[in-house]
């Protein structure tokens, strides 16, 4: 990273045992991008005391252990009156000034079949009305663009995606559901997501994919991570029967 | 080895000390709500302090022990008795073949008893802990509550968990001699005070506010559970309105949704947050936050970054004292 780039990059504490390093003011595909390879940086040289990182829309957070961290780096002539927070904030600034030779890694396409409308969509028409398009056009509009992964979070396995088109955006409900089944996509405002597990919420259903987002039996336990790119791609009912079929 | 479960209490789940490294997967951290109880416990019957064990709310359950064990139980006092005799807090306890452990109810001090077994609760890790992750119904017992007739099992005794046995048993009483000391028991209940950190946008809400904050009293809401604490009090008020970025919050965050009324995250919360970060709780008093019972009054008093983390480093150091001493202790018995 260059030096431009590291003087624009501000540390401060969350509370007295994790460190925020905030990479960017904006959501973009850039900022998105800077934090993804400090974040991958970060997860593959931890400190000592480290306990993880979890990155964001602007910022990665790194969660340490006070204790650990003290008796890691600290002085041991001179223990009392040293912050383990300056200690954790010190090897992170190390990370970022190594960080220019890390190459980023390339990006995934993960492509999530969606059966649009019917019993899975509810308020697929009602989008269509908002927009003043017939179904077919949401649907088109929906599959047709490229998302980007900002950051997980909310519930386990679930993406908040950029990249939806503004020709589909629709307010919440104005009365939330009070159990959307797992695996349901839907939108609210400019944002489009799937729920990986069955939650109450206000979003607007244009459907549901057969794959699983949250996969608590594996390693990484999620489908998406930060930084992904998604493509979202309409299938009919029978086979998304036969998807379930498969893997129940 | 298996406790059944006869009566399961209000609120009974398996927990060790969370769920780490997934939170990037937006996967909630979990673990004991409070965890020094939660640690004490378990280095009290030999366990690592990171073992799973029992959060017992408010209405304890009612367990049968199969075979004899060692268990001890801290934190909030729930009256806890072993065939109907009391069993005091925060030593280390004798339990025989078949005996009984219920509780009687709350006394005010704590809403929330942690009780650890020898050899731990033996349910499979999921993702690396055992705690138990009630929305996603995973970790823990089938990702639940403990209900009536469940058996729980409790995995196989370490030589440290065995030392203690002998030297307890080579005691006249059950219950042990040694307890934890006392100015590094948390004193629950009543009106509790906790320290806190200003949080990121703590400069964003007013001056009548912030003041506000550390001179008024608030009360814990019905609606608080293991994910936050809703407080009720004096209105919180942001200079203006302010659009937020998600970003990470933690346990201890306080955070005030635009009606005013703040939130402070605990055990089961969300990965990330939206709303404005006006204090952080230090994790030194994060316990005492943890045992306020619904309806007690909380107040807060701002500290700097620097108290805040000598809080944390003595109490992690007395906690290693302690596990010290009854390791010495176990050899003694041992080499006796």
């Amino acid at each position: 990273m260059n030096q431009e780039k590291v003087r624009t990059v501000r540390m401060h504490p969350l509370g007295d045992a994790a460190v925020v390093v905030v990479l960017g003011d904006d959501i973009s595909v850039d900022t998105n991008a800077r934090v993804r390879q400090f974040a991958e940086y970060v997860e593959h040289h931890p400190f000592t005391g480290m306990i993880e990182q979890v990155p964001a829309f602007q910022s990665v957070t790194v969660y340490y252990e006070p204790l650990a961290v003290l008796e890691a780096y600290g002085d041991q002539a001179a223990h009392e009156g040293q912050s383990p927070y300056v200690l954790a904030k010190s090897r992170l600034e190390g990370l970022l000034d190594q960080l220019g030779e890390a190459p980023p890694e390339a990006p995934r396409t993960v492509t999530i079949p969606v059966c649009y409308g019917g019993e899975f969509g509810p308020d697929l028409e009602t989008v269509a009305r908002v927009n003043h398009l017939t179904t077919e056009e949401v649907v088109a509009i929906h599959s047709g663009a490229e998302y980007l992964v900002y950051m997980l979070g909310f519930a386990p396995g679930f993406a908040y995606l950029g990249g939806m088109s503004g020709r589909i955006r629709t307010p919440r409900r104005e009365t939330p559901r009070l159990a959307i089944p797992a695996g349901t996509v839907g939108i609210a405002g400019d944002q489009t997501g799937v729920y990986p597990i069955e939650t109450p919420g206000g979003w607007q259903l244009i459907g549901r994919t057969p794959t699983q987002l949250f996969l608590p039996g594996e390693q990484p336990p999620a489908l998406l991570k930060a930084g992904d790119l998604v493509r979202f791609r309409p299938i009919a009912r029978a086979e998304y029967d036969a998807w379930k079929e498969q893997s129940p | 080895m298996s406790l059944k479960i006869h009566k399961p209490g209000l609120l009974t789940t398996v927990q060790d000390l969370g769920r780490h490294g997934a939170q990037k997967y937006g996967v909630i951290v979990s673990g004991a709500m409070d965890g020094f109880a939660l640690r004490t416990a378990n280095l009290l019957v030999g366990n690592e302090e990171h073992a799973a064990g029992l959060e017992v709310t408010m209405v304890g359950p009612e367990i049968e022990l199969e075979d004899p064990t060692l268990l001890s139980v801290c934190g909030g006092d729930l009256r806890p008795r072993l065939d109907g005799e009391p069993v005091p807090l925060w030593r280390t306890i004798y339990a025989g073949r078949g005996s009984r452990l219920a509780f009687g109810g709350m006394t005010g001090a704590g809403c929330r008893a942690y009780v650890a077994f020898a050899g731990g609760i033996d349910v499979p890790e999921r993702m690396q802990s055992r705690s138990t992750y009630l929305r996603a119904a995973i970790g823990g017992y089938e990702g639940r509550p403990l209900r009536a007739q469940d058996r729980v099992p409790l995995g196989r005794l370490s030589l440290r968990n065995a030392n203690l046995l002998l030297a307890i048993e080579a005691q006249r009483s059950s219950v042990s001699g040694w307890t934890v000391a006392a100015e590094l028991r948390p004193q629950y209940g009543g009106e509790t005070t906790v320290r806190f950190l200003p949080g990121e946008e703590y400069g964003l809400f007013d001056e009548a506010s912030r003041a506000r904050l550390e001179r008024e009293p608030f009360q814990v809401l019905p609606q608080s559970d293991r994910m936050g604490y809703r407080l009720t009090g004096p209105g919180l008020n942001l200079v203006r309105k302010t659009e937020m970025v998600s970003a990470a919050v933690t346990f201890g965050t306080m955070q005030v949704p635009p009606d005013g009324n703040p939130i402070v995250l605990m055990a089961d919360r969300q990965t990330s947050g939206g709303y404005p970060k006006l204090a952080q709780v230090l994790s030194a008093d994060l316990p005492l936050l943890a045992q306020a019972n619904l309806g007690e009054r909380v107040r807060f008093r701002r500290v700097s970054l620097a108290e805040a983390e000598q809080a944390i480093i003595k109490r992690e150091r007395a906690l290693r004292t302690l596990r010290g001493g009854l390791e010495q202790r176990a050899e003694r018995h041992w080499k006796s």
